[in-house]
């Protein structure tokens, strides 16, 4: 089931949530909207609910204009950031209230409403709890139960709101994969929103970097990691440095963290720094360099046995040059 | 505590710190000081409105409460409630409802309209009643012409002790709708559930407590209001008098023992919605496991 959104429009009072956005969600795919709060993704998320009208634009599903349509039959699933769970139902109640509340000829019988329960519980590996209230859960178990129970309608679009913000870093990272390794069986197609370029990379099959209520690329995570389309991107996904020069046009230059080569002996093309800071977490060491006449410091990722090889002490003069140089003549920043 | 002055501490205001005998004694004082107002607030009155109500003996307390007006007035006491608390349950329930959960021009202007019947005197309440459908008010001529009695009958108190309570269930649910947002509506409605059911099945069941907790201040409210059930009652023994105006005759006749007899009764009826209160905040309290688990 693929979406198509054309001409999106959403103002609260003088607020541009949302700023003429087209946007076409192919079948099956798994969609990230990733950008910082405030930028509209979660507006837009909405919108394709039903939970928000927009001013103007109209959005179809699979080709039929699904723009009046009201969220009860729109048949999409939704998770909300904070589960929204039925407090007084249990989890098993939870899931099954999609069913239940069906018109009388089109809800099935119960021996079928708990055999589907049954076997989405499975599918979220928590039919051990199907007794429960959910007050008895963990945030991640909760998070699972809310999309069991939004595919519980077999929704035809499947929509994620920040799933995994109110888990910790850890239940969010296996989390994440889970939700990969679902999708990847079940094939709704599914659009979520984050804040956390990390998550956008790791899950998705396409990114779309939003800012100021616009789209500001779209493309697989390598290609927007990689080829980012403007400066905003660039430093929405992952850390960058700003070069201490100009190119010739005048335009920044920048260089992401791991791509910056330190050496002990001057090079062609290398600036003289100073270590002022190093810290490693785990597999990689931290740099923090200052250079001359220069407030920012520029940031080097190395390798944990790089950086051991280089012996560099605090406050020592190394060499840094960048391996690749990305710069946007067209909209310097 | 002399030991501790002795040392050279190098901030004075230390030296306040080690009398935790000090704050433990202010604290007895504290308590000690609202216990004593309690008791001769509120218990010591209480227990005097059943002293004075038996002191003549039970025979005496029985056939005060049987006597014919008596019970008339228990009969109209609880006809009035039983008409004014289904009412504002209905209409605070729909004004809580509209208020927390949608957005609508006026929004204000009904909260603030909600509060009004705590704000204005009850007598004033009772007083605009007269005036709309009293003989000289603007109905009335009409009423009297169709042969309908409101004021100095039934339909007057009902329409009084709906107006005097009307913001207790509202005022109970209102900031409790509020808090629980309107996320687990929108997940029911995504659901696709209809907006009876999203009522029914989500927001009904989340706010119990706290209705059944305005429902109970809002029937001692019915059962218990004076000023304007007084105002647009007439006073007809056996006829329009609810208990607190019986209370307020059997006294002005001198009838103490029957007075505080009858009174007693509106006193237990306090007691006991203090007990059921007490229970439902209970419940609130540890809620989360509710009773009314459904099979699975």
């Amino acid at each position: 089931m693929s979406i198509e959104l054309s001409g999106i429009n959403k103002r609260y009072g003088s607020f541009t949530a949302v700023d003429d956005v087209d946007l076409r969600v192919e079948s099956g795919e798994l969609l990230a909207l990733l950008g910082p709060s405030g930028s509209g993704k979660t507006t837009l998320l909405r919108i394709i609910a039903g939970l928000e009208a927009p001013d103007s634009g109209s959005i179809a599903f699979h080709g039929a204009d699904a723009t009046a349509t009201h969220v009860r039959e729109r048949q999409v699933g939704f998770v909300f950031q904070h589960y929204a769970l039925f407090g007084h139902m249990t989890i098993f109640e939870n899931v099954a209230f999609g069913l239940r509340v069906r018109p009388r000829r089109q809800r099935p019988a119960e021996p079928e409403i708990r055999k589907r329960v049954q076997r989405l519980l499975e599918l979220v590996q928590l039919d051990w709890l199907a007794g429960r209230y959910p007050h008895q859960l963990s945030g991640g178990q909760r998070q699972r139960i809310a999309l069991a129970r939004a595919l519980a309608v077999e929704p035809r679009v499947l929509l994620l709101d920040e799933p995994f913000g109110a888990l910790d870093a850890r239940v969010r990272q296996e989390l994440r994969r889970w939700l990969r390794r679902l999708h990847d069986e079940v094939h709704v197609t599914s659009v979520f929103v984050t804040h956390d370029q990390e998550e956008a990379l790791e899950v998705s099959d396409r990114v779309v970097v939003m800012n100021h209520g616009r789209i500001e690329q779209i493309g697989t995570p390598d290609a927007v990691y990689d080829h980012p389309a403007s400066p905003f991107v660039l430093e929405f996904l992952g850390h960058v440095n700003r070069l201490p020069d100009d190119d010739a046009s005048g335009a920044p230059r920048y260089a992401r963290p791991h791509e910056i080569a330190v050496s002990l002996q001057p090079q062609p093309q290398a600036w003289p720094a100073r270590l002022a800071h190093s810290a490693t977490v785990g597999p990689v060491t931290r740099l923090e360099f200052a250079v001359d006449g220069r407030d920012a410091p520029v940031n080097v990722e190395l390798p944990r046995a790089e950086f051991r090889a280089l012996s560099l002490v605090q406050g020592a003069i190394a060499y840094l040059r960048p391996t690749r140089v990305r710069h946007f003549a067209a909209a310097p920043d | 505590m002399s030991t501790a002055m002795a040392l050279p501490l190098p901030f004075p205001a230390a030296s306040a710190t080690p009398g935790a005998g000090e704050s433990a004694l202010l604290r007895r004082l504290l308590i000690g000081a609202a216990l004593a107002f309690l008791a001769l607030f509120l218990f010591v009155p209480l227990a005097f409105v059943f002293y004075q109500a038996l002191r003549k003996g039970l025979g005496v307390y029985v056939a005060a409460i049987v006597e014919p007006d008596a019970l008339d007035a228990v009969r109209l006491t609880l006809l009035a409630a039983a008409i004014a608390v289904p009412m504002n349950l209905v209409f605070g329930v729909a004004a809580a409802w509209s208020i927390a959960k949608f957005s609508f021009p006026g929004k204000s202007v009904l909260t603030t309209l909600i509060d009004l019947p705590f704000s204005v005197s009850p007598v004033i309440a009772g007083l605009i009643y007269v005036l709309i459908f009293g003989l000289q008010g603007w109905f009335g001529p009409w009423l009297s012409a169709h042969d309908v009695k409101v004021v100095f009958a039934v339909p007057g108190i009902v329409l009084a002790t709906m107006f005097v309570t009307f913001p207790f269930v509202a005022r109970e649910l209102i900031p409790l709708m509020q808090a629980q947002g309107t996320e687990q509506e929108e997940a029911a409605v995504v659901l696709g559930a209809s907006g009876w059911q999203t009522f029914r099945r989500v927001t009904l069941p989340n706010v119990r407590w706290g209705l059944l907790y305005g429902v109970i201040l809002c029937n001692a409210r019915a059962m218990g209001e004076f000023g304007a059930v007084s105002v647009v009652s007439g006073h007809i023994r056996g006829a329009t008098n609810t208990l607190p105006l019986h209370v307020e005759i059997l006294y002005n006749e001198y009838q103490f023992a029957a007075a505080f007899a009858v009174a007693s009764l509106l006193a237990l009826l306090a007691l006991v919605t203090l007990a059921v209160k007490y229970a439902v905040e209970r419940r609130t309290r540890e809620d989360g496991s509710p009773s009314g688990e459904r099979p699975a």
